[in-house]
């Protein structure tokens, strides 16, 4: 076939389908841009015009949602009864596939064929019952809106911000035989909408208003109209293919890319998506698997791989094809299927290479008439291990080297001098390596290939006789400059290769230190924001780029709404549109904006952060303007911190969960604990107080003047104690609240146990108390009224714990560079598995029976002013006796 | 005390409150005047001259302690604040404004009358009836700088005498640090560290159990007392 132009036979897999096409039923789609333009209507009235004609019409399935106009069509047209399917107890009406099949029409009619068949049916879709009918030879018409073409599901989701569930595969829509596009303008559609004429179930009507829009149904219009102009362009295709027409005739674009091994391909694979979708246009990677494929490394394997995984990502159909050679395969594949452009990577092979084997891109652009060829631009640096020509194109542009390697010969050649002077050397020109392999080593193999010239040129001038000729007489030294020669090559060849190994490793060397740093830096944070904010800046730092997290809000305002939560720098701002694609990376789980396939156009780079477990945001990133694109490995390190960062968002985020269910749980407990108290120790002296209060008032008369001081005396002092309880709350409510802050003056002890005491002595009047201050007490640095309510409480507590008669004992006194304040009672001391909790909110020592009136928080309250202070207080049981002891210490300042 | 009963100017925006005092000062034979808002206190100021204003520095109307401030501009009434533990901060600016007392809510009826009775003994002070101060056994005569605990003369030093003679003067009031500072010092910003020094040493040379004393009492976070 040489020479011949390819495909200008019908091709055997062409006639195979229109073969099989002559056993089944044709397949007919009314397809519209929206719910209401007039499908089903169309569709009956095409379906009366075939009954017409004579042929064998049955209604399988039609929705007229009770339409007038729609409903009179149907009249005439036999209907399949439907089949009753239960489902959790309520009866659904599905098609009944079975009676059709038995009945055998010519043509049946089933309307929406995105419909999702009830649980238990054969097939869980109506496209698949279409697909048997068809397989049985019958003629099928049906609906269908462009939503539910599956592969433009998200573009009509991203239109109408509503998703369609129910979904047909483009194989089926493509397999149709004729799509008759059912074309409304969006404002009559609108006056449709407004007439009633549209179903619109009730509760979605508020959302269908917005879908509904006239830019809404613009664009919808314009995507049916083009998957329908894709769908006649298909057509056009199959027939030329039927009638071995060699194309293209240029209707409608067609890319292919030529994916090779080479270090660029994924970047070609992207430009050229973005070259199709400009053009909007379909996109074919083809890879030409020639003789070389063979030799191919590892790394180009992989390469090669995922390059191809790439363009199937992106949604480009792949092609494996062999062949001679490359450019004759792409030209006979784009001819076949009817491509204008070609794009091809930017050819990374040596000059030699092409001067031997020819470039493709020019033989592309010489024999490729009608075909546009594109050259991909490749990414500046891709670490490429340079191959065994391409050394000399990576030769410095400099003089430097070269001069360097001058002065090393000559420093060389003094040196051998030298040494021929002393000792006589029998070979002299080792010492020439040495400035050959300094050359390799230091600027790769053509500074190494000069010095080995220079160095021969010297060697022969100056040591070689005849001396300062460059001519030799002894045949013998020929030989020995020839293999010196040999020798210099092959020292350079290695040394520039060490050389490269070196660099590439230092490069590995130099990501991997900056993974590890990285690492190392994120594992001991724990609060979320230090962690976004290393990430950021780290980010910044390696690529040179501003980056951003974003992660959606957890309010439930805002809830869903991706926010900014870390950036560098830290004022960067996201306009509307960058924030939009944003968004569509986490609901895609897809890179988005600049080098991706969606939404290239934008500045920055947006990729979805993830674990394993759960999505965690997404990365942003604006490379600095004359950088333009990341660079492959630039991607490969933003998508290894990137997962770094997710792990470690993730394990904060874990923590803090926990933190946050430890803190419910404690607050629950603290609610019920406060809920008990309050009702406990509110309502008790209330009910003391309202009970004396009114048995006075309606029995005045009948009590003496003992009766009714008793009573007066008891709501009094439950009046009192009230007022302690509620004091208790608002100074438990301050401390919650975080806003006590000492006010420290000089205090006497003495002068605060004894204003204390005073203040008290209501409380301690049944019991003997009994005070000792140590002279000579430094005066402490104080917040006199907290102080003086810690030392209340603990009295108001040796009160309440200790019987009435017994003695409380207040004793001050020095501790090294404290002061202590004890206070005994003579009580029944505290438990001792209770000795840790006495000074929790809310806890009582001997809850139960034994209740005594208080609130539990008194203790809590001291402990709570002293910390404010910098004071300690512990409790434990007396030691000569039982009761409690507790011992508050202050600094002595 | 009849006929020359005092007249107690009752501002209070809470009518139990309200009634509550209006209740206790009757049985005491006090007159009272009513008062529910800021304004209201100022008309019956002007129109009605009472001997003292008890006052709550929470009103719907205006600011308790900017209240002082306007009635100290209409004259040297005495004014006993009612207010609340905790808020140590509001009695020593209703203090310093020119309060002369506080009742710390809820109270008892012996301290408010206590209160009430120092603070118009206090008007009759100025009015120079009394010049000293006699308890069972501490007496200070003022007019011939006499101090006496039980039977002996004590000794106080200049400093140690103005306050005593400070907190004799008004007797059963609390003096605010700042008001002893500025009366005994001359000067508001001398470090309130000296008062104490001296009031400690006072106590000392006064008091029968100075770490219990009975006359100079601290009054936490406002100032000192003589009772």
């Amino acid at each position: 076939m040489a020479g011949a132009p390819v495909e200008t036979r019908p091709s055997p897999d062409a006639l195979l389908k229109a073969a099989e096409r002559e056993s089944r039923g044709t397949f007919k789609i009314f397809f519209g841009a929206a719910p209401g333009v007039g499908k089903t209507y169309e569709m009956l009235t095409s379906a009366r015009r075939r009954k017409d004609e004579g042929v064998d019409v049955v209604i399988g399935l039609v929705e007229t949602h009770g339409r007038a106009e729609t409903e009179a069509q149907r009249v005439g047209l036999e209907v399949v009864p439907r089949r009753q399917v239960e489902y959790r107890g309520t009866t659904l009406e599905e098609m009944d596939l079975d009676a059709i099949l038995k009945r055998r029409p010519k043509l049946v009619l089933v309307d929406e064929l995105a419909h999702s068949n009830a649980p238990g049916s054969r097939h869980p879709k109506r496209y698949l019952d279409v697909e048997e009918l068809l397989a049985a030879g019958i003629d099928v018409y049906s609906t269908m809106n462009v939503q539910h073409v599956e592969s433009l599901n998200d573009v009509v989701a991203r239109i109408t911000r509503i998703r369609v569930r129910e979904t047909v595969p483009d194989s089926v829509v493509d397999q149709a035989d004729e799509v008759e596009l059912v074309d409304l303008t969006p404002n009559d559609l609108i006056a449709r909408l407004g007439e009633g004429k549209v179903y619109v179930r009730e509760q979605a009507q508020r959302a269908l208003r917005h879908y509904f829009s006239p830019g809404n149904l613009t664009a919808l219009r314009e995507l049916a109209l083009r998957r329908t102009a894709e769908r006649v362009d298909e057509q056009m295709r199959s027939y030329m293919r039927e009638h071995a027409i060699v194309g293209p005739w240029g209707a409608g674009e067609r890319v292919i890319v030529c994916v090779d091994p080479g270090p660029d391909s994924a970047n070609t694979v992207r430009a050229a998506k973005r070259t199709a979708d400009g053009l909007d246009a379909e996109l074919i990677a083809l890879y030409v698997e020639t003789d070389r494929h063979t030799l191919l490394s590892e790394v180009e394997l992989t390469r090669l791989a995922e390059a191809l995984r790439l363009a199937e990502q992106l949604g480009a159909e792949v092609a494996r094809l062999p062949g001679r050679t490359v450019v004759e395969e792409v030209l006979a594949f784009a001819r076949s299927r009817n491509a204008t452009r070609v794009v091809v990577g930017k050819s990374r092979r040596s000059r030699w290479f092409e001067l031997r084997h020819g470039s493709v891109v020019d033989a592309l652009v010489r024999s490729g008439s009608g075909i546009a060829v594109e050259v991909a631009a490749s990414s500046s640096d891709a670490p490429e291990p340079l191959g065994p020509i391409d050394w000399l194109f990576g030769a410095p542009r400099t003089i430097g080297p070269y001069f360097e390697g001058l002065l090393t010969t000559a420093v060389a050649t003094g040196v051998g001098m030298v040494v021929d002077t002393y000792v006589r050397l029998p070979n002299v020109s080792l010492i020439f390596v040495v400035p050959v392999l300094v050359a390799a080593a230091r600027h790769g193999l053509v500074p190494s290939l000069w010095v080995s010239l220079a160095s021969v040129l010297s060697y022969n001038f100056f040591f070689l006789p005849p001396l300062y000729e460059f001519t030799i007489s002894d045949p013998a030294n020929v030989v020995a400059l020839f293999f010196f020669m040999v020798v210099a090559v092959v020292a350079s060849a290695l040394g520039t290769r060490s050389r490269a190994q070196a660099q590439a490793a230092r490069r590995e060397a130099r990501t991997t230190a900056d993974l590890y740093a990285f690492s190392r830096k994120i594992a001991g944070v724990i609060e979320l924001d230090d962690l976004l904010w290393i990430v950021v800046t780290h980010l910044a730092r390696l690529l040179g780029a501003e980056v951003a997290i974003l992660m959606p809000e957890k309010t439930p305002l805002e809830a869903g709404k991706l926010m900014v939560r870390a950036a560098f720098p830290p004022d960067g701002q996201l306009s509307d549109a960058d924030l939009a694609a944003a968004h569509w990376s986490w609901d895609s789980e897809r890179p988005t904006g600049k080098g991706t396939d969606t939404l290239p156009g934008g500045r920055w780079l947006f990729v979805p952060i993830r674990t394993s477990r759960s999505a965690i945001g997404v990365l942003g990133i604006l490379p600095k303007a004359e950088a333009g694109e990341l660079s492959a490995p630039e991607r490969r390190l933003l998508e290894a911190v990137g997962n770094q960062a997710a792990v470690g968002i993730e394990r904060v985020a874990l923590a803090a969960d926990i933190d946050q269910a430890r803190i419910g749980a404690e607050r629950e407990r603290l609610r019920s604990a406060m809920l008990t108290s309050v009702s406990h120790d509110l309502r008790t002296p209330l009910a003391s107080i309202i009970g004396a209060l009114s048995s006075l008032q309606s029995y005045r008369d009948r009590y003496d003047v003992a009766t009714r001081d008793e009573l007066l005396g008891t709501a009094l002092s439950e009046a009192e104690r009230l007022d302690r309880f509620v004091g208790n709350l608002l100074d438990m409510t301050r401390l919650d609240a975080g806003v006590i802050v000492p006010k420290r003056e000089a205090v006497e002890v003495g002068d605060l146990v004894s204003t204390t005491l005073r203040r008290a002595m209501p409380l301690l009047k049944d019991r003997q108390v009994s005070s000792h201050v140590a002279p000579d007490l430094p005066s402490l640095s104080l917040d006199f009224v907290l102080a003086e309510q810690t030392l209340f409480n603990l009295l108001d507590n040796a009160a309440k714990y200790s019987p009435p008669g017994g003695r409380i004992e207040i004793e001050a006194r020095r501790a090294g560079e404290r002061v202590e304040i004890a206070v005994r009672d003579e009580g029944p001391g505290i438990p001792p598995q209770a000795l840790e909790q006495i000074f929790d909110k809310f806890y009582r020592a001997d809850d139960g029976d034994r209740r005594r009136a208080g609130t539990g928080l008194g203790l809590a309250i001291a402990r709570g002013f002293l910390e404010a202070h910098g004071g300690t207080i512990v409790a434990r049981n007396r030691a000569d006796r039982s009761g409690a002891e507790f011992v508050i210490s202050y600094p002595a300042s | 005390m009849t006929g020359d009963a005092a007249t107690i100017l009752i501002v209070e925006d809470e009518p139990p409150i309200r009634r509550l005092l209006r209740t206790t000062l009757d049985v005491h034979d006090y007159r009272t005047l009513e008062a529910q808002s800021g304004a209201e206190a100022l008309s019956a100021l002007r129109h009605h001259r009472p001997d003292l204003v008890l006052l709550d520095l929470g009103l719907p109307d205006i600011d308790g302690l900017a209240l002082i401030g306007k009635i100290r501009e209409l004259g040297p009434v005495p004014i006993v604040v009612l207010s609340s533990r905790g808020d140590e901060a509001a009695k020593v600016q209703a203090l310093d404004l020119g309060a002369d007392d506080y009742v710390t809510k809820p109270f008892g009826a012996d301290e408010l009358l206590a209160r009430i009775r120092a603070a118009l003994r206090h008007r009759l002070q100025q009015q120079g009836a009394d010049r000293g101060f006699t308890s069972d056994d501490l007496s200070v005569d003022l007019v011939r700088r006499l101090v006496k605990r039980g039977p002996e003369d004590i000794k106080l030093s200049p400093k140690e005498y103005d306050i005593l003679e400070q907190l004799v003067i008004h007797a059963g009031k609390v003096l605010t640090h700042k008001h002893l500072l500025r009366e005994v010092w001359r000067d508001e910003s001398v470090d309130p560290q000296y008062l104490r020094v001296y009031v400690r040493q006072l106590r000392q040379k006064i008091e029968a159990d100075p770490s219990t004393p009975r006359h100079v009492l601290t009054e936490p976070g406002v100032g000192y007392r003589l009772v």
